[in-house]
């Protein structure tokens, strides 16, 4: 559980166009860990998460992933949902296996489990168009689950949903984590959501994208709902808004400002 | 590692009911007799009998303007000599058309490999598309001269073709970026990522520029039926159209012309139920209105 298993190490990120999405990023991800970025747009937290999953390179500063085995022990959600249009949900979850060259007979499962994770079982022929917000998105995680990733990077996956599915995927989300364990790096501009779900939040800032703060929740799990509504949570809430909008940290007993060389 | 489902299951959406299979009739009746249907229908009837009428009124004589009934007796008249003349043209047209659809995607494929392939060729596919064909018809026809066939399908095909890659290519460039992304997460190979993401996400493209390009080779086969001015045992209805002009048989030229105008709209409504067949599960552009 405490071993690294993604890091960046003095990142800088500069775009063709000389934007600078990231200065001096230093970032440590512990395995079976939940860890929230928030920051204004532009911070360049999908960023951070484009470069863990190799999407993108860094300009400066090196990244390793000693946690991840692999291109399929690593899965991406986009917050869109990113589901193929012209194809079923079956077909959908399927495509990440596609791509390995297993057939569909040799997948099906392997989705159906995964479709099971998720509660859509029954909805295989569907085409995504007939789908809810929420439901897409779960289709999108099923996809994402269907290699059995141990690392698992969210990109703002429930940023358009309304609140009640927002609500009801967090639980399930946590819920399954804590289940399978997985390391999960969570994009969102919601501070609640961030301090619900994680284990550690990391505060970053704009122009150039850097980290503000990291703000541990010392919170056991499983978190219910009377967390959602404890003064505790928004305490944290509190103060990572405060982080945000600038300010020091408050009490330095909750907090821990960013520090090169973390745990 | 993946086992029961932790999660409250959602209900699975109800089997459609199953509605009687209407009839062939009732079904023909329920799909004309609709506002889209009815509405253009009630306007053309419309202007046939105010063109009747005017053509009566006025004694308008038949070399000038003939009537639409005049028109039509024609038709039936002459139909065994014309029909042949249009399937000729169609055959053109259908000819030309395929071979249009299978270079067009294949050039596209092409310009879809890399950006500097598709800036250093486009230009080519511009010039082809604004080259006037009536003036070019002449020379292809004297290149193919041992086959007017082949020269008409070769004037067909240029005007047909740009559509095709023009809208393939930019159907090509607009997958999705989130799912590009994805292809690459999961090492999606350059043919997986063209034949799973890059060409569906094409299609309605695709289908868009089909249905410009089938009306176009029909363009194109009559314009350079025209150039060419065939005479000779396959003569096609612009053929027909030409050599009635001549000799003033005006009513005849009009039955030609509307036998022409008939095919193309056959033509664009067979291509737009074929789009509408392929898309409608996902895309917009076949859904239907839901209120």
């Amino acid at each position: 559980m405490t071993s690294t298993a993604i890091a960046l190490h003095q990142v800088n990120k500069i775009y063709a166009n000389g934007t600078v999405a990231l200065q001096g990023v230093d970032l440590a991800v512990r395995q079976g860990e939940f860890v929230s970025l928030v920051g204004p747009s532009g911070c360049g937290k999908s960023t951070v998460l484009k470069l863990m999953a190799g999407l993108a390179a860094p300009s400066n500063g090196y990244l390793e992933s000693p946690g991840v085995a692999g291109d399929r022990d690593l899965a991406y959600v986009f917050q869109d949902a990113a589901l193929m249009p012209w194809a079923t949900v079956l077909d959908n979850v399927h495509l990440p296996l596609k791509l390995k060259g297993q057939s569909l007979r040799a997948s099906r499962s392997r989705i159906q489990a995964a479709l099971n994770l998720v509660a859509l079982q029954g909805f295989e022929q569907s085409y995504p168009r007939e789908l809810s917000g929420g439901m897409k998105m779960r289709v999108s995680i099923a996809r994402a689950l269907v290699t059995q990733p141990h690392v698992l990077l969210m990109d703002e996956p429930f940023g358009a949903l309304d609140e009640m599915s927002r609500g009801r995927l967090n639980s399930d989300l946590l819920r399954l984590w804590e289940q399978y364990h997985w390391t999960v790096v969570f994009v969102t501009h919601n501070i609640y959501e961030a301090v619900y779900l994680s284990n550690r939040v990391v505060v970053m800032g704009a122009q150039p994208g850097h980290i503000l703060a990291e703000v541990p929740i010392d919170v056991p799990y499983p978190r219910d709902e009377d967390f959602r509504t404890s003064p505790q949570f928004n305490q944290y809430c509190r103060d990572i808004a405060h982080l945000l909008a600038g300010g020091e940290p408050l009490a330095p007993s909750s907090l821990s400002t960013a520090a090169p060389g973390l745990s | 590692m993946l086992q029961e489902s932790p999660l409250p299951s959602v209900t699975a959406p109800s089997s459609k009911t199953v509605s009687p299979k209407p009839s062939r009739l009732v079904w023909l009746w329920s799909a004309i007799a609709r506002p889209e249907v009815i509405a253009p229908l009630i306007v053309g009837l419309l202007a046939l009998l105010l063109w009747e009428g005017a053509v009566r009124l006025f004694a308008v004589p038949p070399y000038l303007l003939p009537g639409p009934l005049l028109v039509f007796q024609t038709l039936i008249a002459e139909w065994p000599e014309l029909f042949p003349s249009l399937l000729i043209t169609l055959q053109i047209t259908v000819v030309a058309f395929l071979a249009a659809t299978v270079s067009g995607v294949l050039i596209a494929v092409l310009f879809a490999q890399s950006k500097w392939i598709e800036r250093s060729l486009f230009p080519y596919a511009v010039i082809l598309q604004t080259t006037p064909i009536v003036a070019i018809a002449p020379l292809i026809i004297i290149w193919l001269q041992n086959s007017t066939f082949a020269a008409l399908v070769v004037c067909a095909w240029i005007v047909a073709l740009f559509p095709i890659i023009a809208n393939t290519t930019l159907g090509l460039n607009s997958a999705d970026r989130n799912l590009q992304d994805l292809f690459r997460l999961y090492g999606a190979s350059r043919w997986q990522t063209l034949w799973h993401l890059r060409l569906p996400s094409a299609l309605p493209y695709f289908l868009g520029g089909l249905r410009i390009s089938g009306g176009l080779a029909l363009i194109g086969a009559v314009v350079a039926e025209f150039v060419a001015g065939t005479g000779g045992a396959r003569s096609g209805i612009a053929y027909q159209i030409l050599m009635s002009s001549y000799k003033l048989q005006i009513p005849r030229m009009f039955a030609a012309l509307a036998m022409t105008t008939v095919l193309g709209v056959l033509i664009f409504v067979s291509l737009t139920w074929l789009s509408d067949r392929l898309l409608r599960h996902w895309h917009e552009s076949a859904l239907r209105q839901e209120n």
